[in-house]
This record gives structure tokens, sequence and C-alpha cells, in this order.
């Protein structure tokens, strides 16, 4: 089965991407990764077609884990989910986690196979309280 | 499946010790195993899962630091042994270390 997916949401594409590249130098490219940032403009923001494409570009059978920064990001986010196939839909999932820190540990729990449930709850074991 | 322990400690040599990257290797490396692997501080624990990323990436631990790894399955031996040559190896990431920019 293939490593879960992550795709990382910020208001700042630079944000986006440097988030995206710290992943592929730590874990490695065993795990799908995609990174979208801003709006249609060029400024800060998140885009909910460039969202889903994310998803799309970072796709694997086991699933995507989705690391969002402020508001908006989480929103766009969750409509992006709406918007997938019945079929995909559960297989995406929102993880409660720093969007740097929750990247690459989402990732390196992907790195080793781990189901997408597992994905998350690693990520999430960041935040205090978890 | 013995219930025994394989134990064996090795010292960080690196220069960042373990961390952030180092972290994610060790986990890599103990997820490919089937055992439980588990690393300390001290001999007597207490032990954390080298599976978990967020735990070893909370371990923090500085160069001279002495890891200790226990491991408990059927491929407990070929865990802790694969552990320390990670640490023996300092991470593969000596030259980046060696150079300066890996502090921290």
């Amino acid at each position: 089965m293939a490593n879960v997916g992550i795709v990382i949401v910020s208001h700042s594409a630079k944000v986006a991407e440097g988030a995206a590249d710290m992943v592929r130098q730590m874990v490695g490219t065993a795990v799908p990764v995609a990174h979208t940032g801003g709006n249609q403009d060029g400024g800060l923001g998140t885009d909910v077609a460039a969202i889903m494409s994310a998803i799309d570009s970072a796709w694997s059978e086991a699933g995507v884990a989705i690391l969002v920064d402020l508001g908006g990001a989480e929103t766009n986010s969750e409509m992006a989910i709406e918007m997938l196939d019945d079929d995909r839909r559960k297989r995406v999932v929102m993880c409660n986690a720093p969007i740097v820190e929750g990247a690459v540990i989402a990732a390196t729990e992907a790195s080793g196979g781990a189901p997408l449930d597992s994905v998350r709850r690693a990520a999430e074991e960041l935040s205090p309280g978890a | 499946m013995s219930n025994s322990f394989v134990v064996a400690s090795a010292k960080l040599t690196n220069a960042v010790g373990l961390h952030a990257r180092p972290s994610v290797k060790l986990t890599q490396l103990a997820k490919s195993f089937a055992s439980d692997l588990e690393v300390a501080l001290a001999p007597d624990g207490p032990w954390l899962d080298a599976k978990s990323p967020v735990k070893i990436m909370r371990v923090k631990a500085s160069r001279g630091t002495v890891l200790h790894f226990r491991a408990r399955g059927a491929d407990a031996a070929a865990a802790v042994a694969s552990a320390i040559q990670l640490v023996e190896r300092r991470f593969d990431e000596e030259d980046e270390a060696a150079a300066g920019n890996a502090r921290g």
C-alpha cells in the first residue's frame, strides 16, 4: 500500500513552499507532498480550487493528511474536501497541528507506511492537551 | 518469540545531537522493524517509543549524551544493532554538521 500523502495549506505561498521543502529534505521522497498558498492575485489567502489540485497531486490510495495555518485555510480546506468524490472524501483528513512541525511529523509517520489515522494522531500529539 | 529485551547503548557524537533531522532518521529506522524499539537517556529508563516522531523529537539530547536502546520481538537484535549503527554513523550527517550549518 502506498504511503499517505501530505498537503500543506498556508495563507502564504512562501510558508507553504518552505514547509514542503522541510518535509522533503528531512523525511525524503517516499511520501507524496503538495503545497498551496496565497490567493489568485498573489496575495495572502487560500483558494479552494488550488487546495483541490494539491490534494490531487499528493493523492495516495492510503489517503491524504492536510496541514493548515489560520482560519481561512481551514475552512477552505474543509470546503475542498467536501467537493471531492465520495470515494476520496473519506480518505482525506485535516490535522489539528502546527503547520510546519505537523507536516514534518505527519510525513515521518507516513514514511513508515502508517495508516491515515496514525498519521493524523502523530501530528496531533504535538498540540498541548492532545 | 523471546520475552527478554535486547539492550545496547551508544554515545551521540554528531554535532547537533538528537535534533530534528536525526530524530526523523531514528524514527524511520525504528519503524522499519517489527519489534518494539525504545530509547532512554538512562539505562533504567524512562523508555520512549522510538517509532513515535513526536516523542523522539522532544528528547533533544545533545552531543555527548549516551542513548540507551532496547527492543523486544522477532527482529529485536537487528533493530538495536541498526539504531546503534545509525548513532555511530552520526546519522549520516557529519559533513553537514562539520560545516557548522546544522547547529541547533
